[in-house]
């Protein structure tokens, strides 16, 4: 556990919520509107937090856990990461899976809240969710595939540490068919347009929102916190193989990572102000593109 | 001079008669249209008597294979004009600008084929065979014949472009090797240097691409629609022309691998291919209801038998070149023979027609003996050609292959017959005259007919000197 | 990325992704265009001098495959007021798979024919890859125009390969497959207009009643 990576934690959990906002900013500017003001998250917890939880008489403790579950398995899933370039707080053979089985667990916690209250807007946000993540689960490890084969490493830390800069120039086209794949993920995870739009009010086109829609106040909070670690988590991933930080100083790299967030986020934007949001049958087949596009990368890789 | 002639004359024809507008001109037209397939006929035979040097720097030349082809395809058309004359009178349609056109569009096509030395000409020549044959396919423009035309050009482009790939697989075992790349001439004396990956999936994919334009199973799924939906004797030009010119890329990559003796590879999947469609053939032909779609399924038993000839080697080659002028002789006598008789009743349907030798006393009997001729019966040549291939197959040490060849003729047989005979034997309907038949439409037929029967008895010195060359290029002997 | 020729490559599989994965038939027929212009750019790259006649050659290529048959097909859409592809007989998804597979066993071939001396050894795998995918698209769709959009990729992919065999080919007969090409798919558009008037669409499918 060195300081720097875990400095690089504490800042990563710290910038969070600004992601969104800018992805929204973004959107807003490309649209030809002002926009919410880019700190809008930190004002939105902040108010949350001063308010009272309202719990419905049908949840159980299931419904109040599924929250705090979700948060920790996400910034726990982040201790993976090598968020300074070099060397992740918590690294092991294998920890990739470790990575994704806690992401799924976080997901499982709130699918699980949701269906808690037993209404059945939450029921078919949960299977919608659910269905995708299915999808999306082979392609993720198709991806940590192609960074294993470039870098001969099994370690998260290792993939997207040290090796990966000597990686680059022999495996250019792979890795950057396996960058763009995780950024379709990104998108796929965190529930942004083409997959979902965060900004509807419609129940029924909503995938990701209508699971949380019950819940309110300091755990409504801790879910919208989370899901912004859960961003800024797939973004750094996202910076981590595009732009191999292990060469740079500590500031430096701090400083690339910062600027590789908001990039992506500002990618985030991007998309969603020139795309419309997928038919929901269309979503499968927008990660068997993206699997496609990861087995090319895959297969460039192995003749 | 001649060669070029031949594959240019065609075009300028087929150029002026697009030029002429649609209405008008229609009887200047068919003039060209004899003129042209009477002129050509008559530079091939001259190119027996004063053989012509190879010109273009060598990618135009009369060998023997392609002469015989060449005379095929010229005596097919220069038989379907005559019978087009008579077509045209009766079928009065919209003048005849598309079909003429492409008649001789079609012409220099095979001709361009026939006599191309390169591969890639032939390929060319192929190519342009299919766009040239898709309007007539078109002509009676309903719905039957939009899908055929377009089930026709969609598996043919994609057949001849996998051709394509395969000649350049060819030129990539050309690499390295003396001699311009994909000139036959070439190829075949450097036959041995090739390279044997490069040159097994060449004739891998040569095979499929031009077995596709032939008709060999599992690419025939076209010719039934085709041949059933296209006008009678645009079928003939094509079962009798189109398909041996398409056999002809076959024999001449199969020229390449026997000289470069991969004999061992390339022959079972010819005779592989061979039998797959001769069983498809008497699979389909038993039950068939539409004499056109039956005559298709014949075809396709006849290339199989081809193939089959091509793979035993031995005097099977022989069998084949000499089946090859057989069979499309055969074809296009019997599809001009079938567009008599839609013409006179409408339809080419086995039910609709009953009692022709009465009601068509010629074409009735011309039928019939046409039965017997294209399943192989003495004394016309198919018997011949169809024996040689069978002692070949005693020859070449498998009698099973002979026994498997005897079972599916025999089962064609039985199916073509009964339907043929049906059709020409009992009552006709009442309300059934006699049709007229025109001196057009029917000296076609009765010429094939003479030459089928001629080849079956004699075959003129010339010829079997052709045959004897062919079959040796082929990598087989003569009986 | 090593080399331009590299890049070129890669996004040419791309398209083929992309025609693999959409619904939209104009996606399709830019997908394809983009195809045949970056198939253009590729012959000047592999050229090993700058001759009059590559050049003529891949201006050629850009002009057909990527000016005039898409603008030709783009006629036919607009013409038959389709807009987009009906769930195929091979579903979008199984195409997208069947695709990759298509990847997997094109180098899996290359690996087993050997080209020694290839300047782009990316060229064979993905010309193969495309002509695999080329196919699937033909045989899979049921539009018909999607399927001519297949069989152009099939000739691309073909083409494609030809570029390993620069001197080969004569310019002459180039140029006659060229124009070869250009009065298929002209032929092929011409019936793809009947086929509109007659049955009021373009789902091939409704061409069965010719059947044993």
């Amino acid at each position: 556990m060195s300081g720097s990576a875990l400095a690089a934690l504490v800042a990563l959990l710290v910038i969070a919520p600004l992601l969104p906002g800018v992805a929204v900013k973004t959107k807003s500017v490309l649209t030809g509107r002002r926009g919410a003001p880019v700190l809008q998250l930190y004002y939105d917890l902040w108010k949350l937090v001063g308010k009272r939880s309202v719990y419905s008489a049908t949840t159980t403790w299931i419904f109040r856990a599924g929250p705090v579950v979700m948060l920790v398995s996400v910034v726990a899933a982040a201790l993976f990461l090598p968020l300074d370039g070099r060397a992740a707080p918590a690294a092991f053979d294998g920890d990739l899976v470790a990575f994704a089985a806690l992401l799924a667990l976080g997901r499982f916690a709130l699918v699980l809240a949701g269906l808690d209250t037993g209404s059945s807007f939450e029921g078919m946000g949960a299977s919608r969710e659910v269905t995708f993540a299915s999808f999306a689960e082979p392609v993720l490890f198709l991806c940590f595939l192609t960074l294993m084969l470039a870098t001969g490493q099994l370690s998260l830390s290792g993939m997207l540490g040290v090796p990966l800069l000597a990686a680059w120039p022999r495996a250019a086209a792979s890795l950057g068919l396996a960058g763009l794949s995780l950024f379709v993920l990104l998108l796929v995870e965190n529930s942004r347009v083409p997959v979902d739009d965060p900004a509807t009010h419609l129940e029924l086109t909503m995938v990701h929102e209508v699971i949380v829609l019950d819940h309110s106040g300091p755990d409504l909070a801790i879910i919208l916190y989370g899901s912004a670690v859960k961003l800024a988590v797939f973004g750094a991933l996202v910076t981590e193989v595009f732009v191999p930080r292990s060469g740079l100083s500590a500031p430096a790299s701090f400083v690339a990572l910062l600027g590789g967030l908001i990039i992506t986020a500002a990618a985030v934007g991007v998309v969603e102000s020139s795309m419309a949001r997928l038919r929901l049958t269309r979503v499968p087949q927008l990660l068997a593109g993206a699997g496609a596009l990861a087995f090319f990368g895959l297969i460039l890789l192995m003749r | 001079m001649r060669l070029v002639a031949l594959c240019a004359l065609p075009a300028l024809a087929a150029a002026m008669a697009f030029a002429t507008s649609a209405r008008r001109f229609v009887r200047w037209r068919i003039g060209v249209l004899v003129a042209v397939a009477a002129t050509h006929l008559a530079l091939v035979a001259t190119l027996w008597i004063v053989p012509a040097a190879p010109v273009l720097g060598g990618w135009l030349a009369a060998d023997a294979l392609g002469l015989i082809v060449l005379t095929l395809t010229s005596v097919l058309f220069f038989a379907a004009t005559l019978h087009a004359v008579g077509y045209l009178r009766r079928e009065r349609q919209r003048g005849g600008r598309v079909f003429v056109g492409g008649l001789l569009g079609f012409l220099c096509a095979t001709s361009l084929v026939a006599l191309s030395q390169h591969l890639a000409l032939l390929w060319v020549g192929l190519e342009a065979t299919t766009f040239t044959v898709a309007p007539l396919i078109f002509h009676r423009h309903d719905r039957r014949s939009l899908e055929a035309v377009w089930k026709y050009l969609l598996i043919s482009s994609v057949g001849i472009a996998l051709a394509l790939l395969g000649l350049f697989f060819l030129a990539t075992a050309q690499t390295g090797v003396a001699g311009r790349p994909l000139v036959l001439s070439d190829l075949l004396a450097h036959a041995r240097d090739l390279h044997p990956a490069w040159l097994h999936a060449a004739f891998l994919f040569l095979l499929v691409g031009f077995g596709t334009k032939m008709g060999l199973a599992p690419m025939h799924t076209w010719k039934p629609d085709t041949y059933g939906e296209a006008p009678s004797l645009v079928s003939g030009l094509m079962a009798g022309a189109l398909t041996s010119c398409a056999f002809l890329g076959v024999a001449r990559i199969t020229q390449v691998t026997m000289a470069a003796r991969m004999g061992p590879f390339v022959q079972p999947v010819l005779v592989g291919f061979g039998l797959l469609s001769l069983a498809v053939a008497a699979i389909f032909i038993i039950g068939q209801g539409d004499v056109k779609r039956l005559l298709a399924y014949s075809s396709v038993e006849h290339m199989g038998l081809l193939v089959l000839g091509l793979g035993l080697g031995g005097i099977g080659a022989y069998g084949t070149v000499l089946h090859v002028l057989n069979n499309g002789l055969a074809k296009a006598w019997l599809f001009l023979v079938v567009g008599n008789v839609v013409l006179a009743t409408g339809s080419s349907a086995a039910a609709a027609n009953r009692g022709l030798v009465r009601t068509l006393p010629i074409s009735g009997a011309l039928l019939v003996l046409g039965l017997f001729a294209v399943t192989g019966s003495p004394p016309f040549g198919l018997f011949l050609s169809e024996f040689t291939i069978l002692r070949a197959a005693f020859g070449a040490g498998h009698p099973w292959i002979a026994v498997l060849m005897l079972l599916f003729l025999a089962i064609i047989f039985v199916g073509m017959a009964v339907m043929i005979l049906e059709m020409a034997l009992g009552e006709p309907e009442p309300r059934a005259g006699h049709a007229p038949e025109s001196w057009w439409l029917l000296a076609g037929p009765v010429g094939l007919a003479a030459a089928v029967l001629l080849l079956g008895v004699y075959i003129p010195g010339p010829l079997q000197h052709a045959l004897t060359i062919a079959a040796t290029a082929l990598g087989g002997t003569a009986p | 990325m090593h080399t331009a020729p590299q890049l070129v490559l890669l996004l040419i599989m791309l398209t083929n992704f992309a025609v693999l994965g959409t619904t939209r038939l104009s996606t399709c027929i830019r997908a394809v265009a983009l195809q045949g212009l970056l198939l253009g750019v590729l012959s000047l790259l592999l050229a090993r001098q700058f001759t009059l006649h590559a050049g003529a050659l891949a201006l050629g290529t850009v002009a057909v495959k990527a000016v005039a048959l898409p603008w030709f097909l783009e006629w036919a859409i607009r013409e038959a007021s389709v807009r987009r592809e009906i769930e195929p007989l091979v579903g979008f998804n199984a195409s997208l798979l069947l695709g990759a597979l298509a990847v997997a066993l094109a180098f899996a071939i290359t690996a087993r024919l050997p080209l020694p001396g290839l300047r782009e050894e990316l060229l064979v795998p993905i010309s193969l890859a495309t002509v695999i995918i080329g196919f699937i698209v033909v045989t899979g769709r049921r539009k018909a125009l999607t399927q001519v959009v297949g069989y152009l990729m099939l000739e691309n992919g073909i083409y494609l390969f030809g570029l390993t065999q620069t001197d080969s080919m004569p310019f002459l007969l180039e140029l006659g497959v060229l124009l070869d090409l250009f009065v298929v798919v002209f032929v092929m558009g011409i019936v793809i207009f009947h086929i509109n008037r007659e049955f009021d669409s373009l789902d091939s499918a409704r061409l069965e009643e010719l059947t044993d």
